[in-house]
């Protein structure tokens, strides 16, 4: 039974909120239950943001993740160091291997390492390196299909990024290779 | 109609325009800031207004106004605002003018955090202003709910000419959630004939005013408003009760930390013992008659609230009538209480009650 | 037989509870005639003040909104926003417009508020009982200002209109007086045009009344005019500070 909680951590400017947001309106496209959570106010400040994303297949009780993230998605380093213990034995570490250099500390998760902003800019921009890492999660934990993203993609983002949507899909794509 | 995803503070908004709100007065503060962005951004494209008033007193006073113009107005704000807002919200109730208040609380007192709380529920239910009034109080613990509560909200102003409050929090403010508008049915509302609008020669003037100086005016008046207020216990009374069937624990709680007492109520399942919940959606009038359906097996109650040492425990003692031992667990200041914390405070309850 | 006067259709029945030699009522009279004679009378909603006036509700023969102290501005704009075609006006006195009320005039005029204010400065709190306000003069002896006012602990007295006339929004400001018949004449002339501004959308329009309080000031009403000529004129100065019809 599906009961995702993930934590989507990076600076701000990566798309950490923007990737938590697809992957929660890709949930409620395919009929499951969901809530984002964004950090804000002075937590926001100095550069780092994150969300918790809940998709699941049961009504959600808390929209908040302590110490039960079953993934946690780290684009930088100061978001490793603060989510890794959040999260829950078996739990799922999407590091960006890009521009984390440190490994992960903890022997009972899962760990994936995917140079996400490499990837990105091979495909022209390193600001895909959200999709990437979301291509990735998607690859390991199929919450919802890659697919049902980009529809989301559309809805949220509208006519004027429709013509965003190619490199997305491969940046989705390119993400999942990585882990495969 | 489809589901959109949408974060609380903008679907308050939306669900105040889906009402028929053209009016918002409003002025920044965390965490309930997107509120009146939001109305910024929509109103002027409905023919309406919305004014960043000068501080929040000015803000209630243009509710004030606009309320007595016979118009939908609707002003948020978050815990020190929602303060300020008090002198306005006595002289609008004491006026009877109709009008929906949210309140996006976070942690006090003073200028306190701007996390998640819910200390502002003397505030909220006792009246923060002068004055025998009393405001009918929705606690939504979703964002589906705080469409659905904000969109009732109009109406029972309107209906009672007094003013809602809709009690939210940070965490529901800022999170998103899957959300619909339903069509609901239309309520059949008396005519704003009292309403200040310009006589136009053809009747007497309307007065809008909350002053008595006459001593049994003003008590006229407050028995007038009292009899609202009976009205509103007996017919507006919502909660939900949760699990309750062969409960050795009963937990009541409110808005998102009711989320979380649910949470709590699946691992207690899971260690096998029994609880549940009593979740007040109107906090005033507060559901006293859901007590009733506590069944027999149950040992004590335990309000659960992100609160220092609890406020809604007072209304739970009454609601209870000295026959259980009540419990709390609570945390403030912006911390959220985790379903673990919950479950081992029940736990600790439970045993010293057996 | 010709009717020489009738009392305007601005004023209600109801008989004024002022004190003897007041000018709230000659204020009050102005205000309406002007109302009738703009034919803005139905279209009106005034919005009383606490202070002496609070009961300007129950002698403006049109809609009308008690307000909380000092907030008459805020639910102006309030019935404004909601109402834009119909004529809103505040009458306030000098507490409560000028003191606890300063933040909401203030904005109401930066915001270019298309309402009009009648504000009665009689340098003192009446309805409380005669205490110092801020537009009481240095040395003036008040309730709470027992040895005069002290002008190192209180400072001096607020010219409101001044300050209101270097807001943009504020699109008329004037000072006038109800102290001579040629002044109350004056007076209303200001009070008209401070309608016909907002008539025209012009923007915020004030008129400052210079006001006697015999009761408070503890004087006769004559020596109560006295006063307001001698000691009140010299430091408000009459006379327009703004006029959106100016040629520039």
């Amino acid at each position: 039974m599906l009961n995702e909680k993930v934590v989507c951590a990076g600076f701000g400017g990566q798309g950490v909120m923007s990737m938590g947001k697809l992957l929660t309106y890709a949930g409620m496209i395919e009929d499951k239950q969901v809530s984002w959570l964004p950090s804000y106010g002075p937590e926001m400040r100095g550069g780092t943001a994150n969300c918790a994303v809940m998709v699941s297949d049961t009504l959600i009780g808390s929209p908040i993740i302590e110490k039960d993230a079953t993934t946690v998605i780290a684009m930088n380093l100061p978001s490793l160091i603060k989510f890794e213990e959040e999260l829950v034995p078996g739990g799922k570490l999407f590091i960006n291997s890009s521009l984390i250099e440190r490994k992960a500390q903890r022997d009972d998760i899962e760990v994936y390492y995917v140079p996400a902003n490499e990837i990105a800019v091979s495909l022209g921009t390193g600001k895909a390196a959200n999709m990437v890492m979301l291509g990735a999660y998607l690859e390991v934990t199929k919450t919802v299909k890659s697919e049902t993203v980009i529809e989301a993609f559309k809805k949220v983002f509208g006519p004027t990024k429709a013509h965003l949507v190619p490199l997305n899909e491969n940046a989705l794509l390119k993400g999942a290779e990585a882990v495969k | 109609m489809a589901k959109v995803l949408m974060k609380g503070n903008e679907a308050v908004g939306a669900a105040a325009i889906k009402a028929g709100c053209k009016y918002f007065f409003g002025y920044p503060i965390t965490p309930q800031n997107e509120v009146p962005e939001y109305m910024s951004k929509e109103l002027p494209k409905i023919g309406g207004s919305f004014v960043q008033a000068e501080s929040e007193v000015a803000a209630i006073n243009m509710v004030y106004g606009a309320a007595g113009a016979g118009v939908r107005v609707m002003t948020s704000s978050s815990s020190p605002g929602i303060a300020l807002k008090q002198e306005g919200i006595s002289y609008i109730a004491g006026a009877e003018l109709p009008c929906v208040i949210v309140n996006m609380m976070r942690g006090g007192p003073g200028l306190g955090s701007i996390q998640s709380s819910q200390s502002d529920y003397f505030q909220a239910t006792r009246g923060g202003g002068n004055g025998d009034y009393r405001t009918l109080v929705y606690a939504p613990a979703n964002v589906q709910e705080l469409v659905d509560y904000t969109m009732k909200a109009f109406d029972m102003a309107d209906y009672y000419r007094n003013p809602v409050l809709v009690l939210g929090d940070g965490m529901i403010g800022q999170m998103m959630e899957p959300i619909e508008f339903k069509e609901t049915e239309k309520m059949d509302l008396p005519e704003k004939d009292w309403a200040t609008t310009g006589t136009k020669g053809a009747r007497k003037p309307n007065i809008v005013n909350s002053l008595r100086l006459q001593a049994p005016e003003l008590e006229a008046l407050n028995q007038k408003i009292e009899a609202k207020y009976m009205e509103m216990e007996e017919k507006e009374v919502i909660y939900e009760s949760y699990k309750l069937e062969d409960a050795e624990i009963v937990f009541v709680a409110y808005g998102t930390v009711s989320r979380i007492t649910k949470n709590a109520i699946d691992l207690l399942e899971q260690e096998g013992i029994k609880a549940g919940l009593i979740r007040p959606i109107t906090l005033w009038p507060f559901p006293n008659k859901a007590f009733a359906e506590i069944p027999a097996t149950a040992k004590a109650l335990m309000s659960v609230e992100m609160s220092q040492g609890g406020q809604m425990i007072d209304d739970v003692k009454i609601a209870n009538e000295g026959r259980l031992p009540i419990g709390f667990y609570g945390r403030s200041g912006g911390m959220v209480p985790a379903p673990q914390a919950i479950v081992e405070a029940a736990k600790e309850l439970l045993g010293g009650v057996k | 037989m010709a009717v020489v006067f009738n009392k305007t259709q601005g004023l209600t029945e109801k008989e004024f509870h002022y004190c003897p030699g007041c000018t709230h009522g000659i204020i009050h009279r102005i205000t309406a005639e002007v109302l009738e004679e703009l034919g803005v009378l139905g279209d009106a909603i005034g919005v009383a003040p606490v202070g002496c006036s609070v009961l300007a509700y129950d002698y403006f023969n049109c809609d009308m909104n008690e307000a909380a102290h000092g907030r008459a501005p805020a639910v102006a704009t309030g019935i404004k926003r909601a109402l834009p075609d119909k004529v809103v006006f505040t009458y306030q006195g000098d507490g409560d417009l000028a003191s606890i009320g300063a933040a909401e005039v203030v904005h109401a005029a930066h915001r270019g508020e298309k309402i009009t204010t009648i504000f009665v400065n009689n340098a003192i709190y009446g309805m409380t009982g005669g205490q110092m306000a801020p537009t009481t003069l240095v040395g003036q002896k008040a309730t709470t200002a027992p040895y005069g006012r002290d002008e190192s602990l209180c400072g001096q007295p607020l010219k409101v209109s001044e300050m209101l006339a270097t807001i943009n929004g504020a699109a008329f400001v004037e000072r006038v007086a109800v102290d001579t018949p040629a002044n109350i004449r004056k007076a209303k002339k200001a009070i008209k045009k401070a309608f016909e501004c907002q008539l025209e959308g012009k923007g915020y329009a004030i008129v400052e009344v210079l006001s006697t309080c015999p009761t408070n000031w503890g004087m006769t009403p004559v020596d109560a005019i006295s006063w307001l000529q001698e000691n009140m004129m010299p430091y408000y100065p009459m006379g327009n500070l703004r006029n959106p019809w100016e040629v520039e």
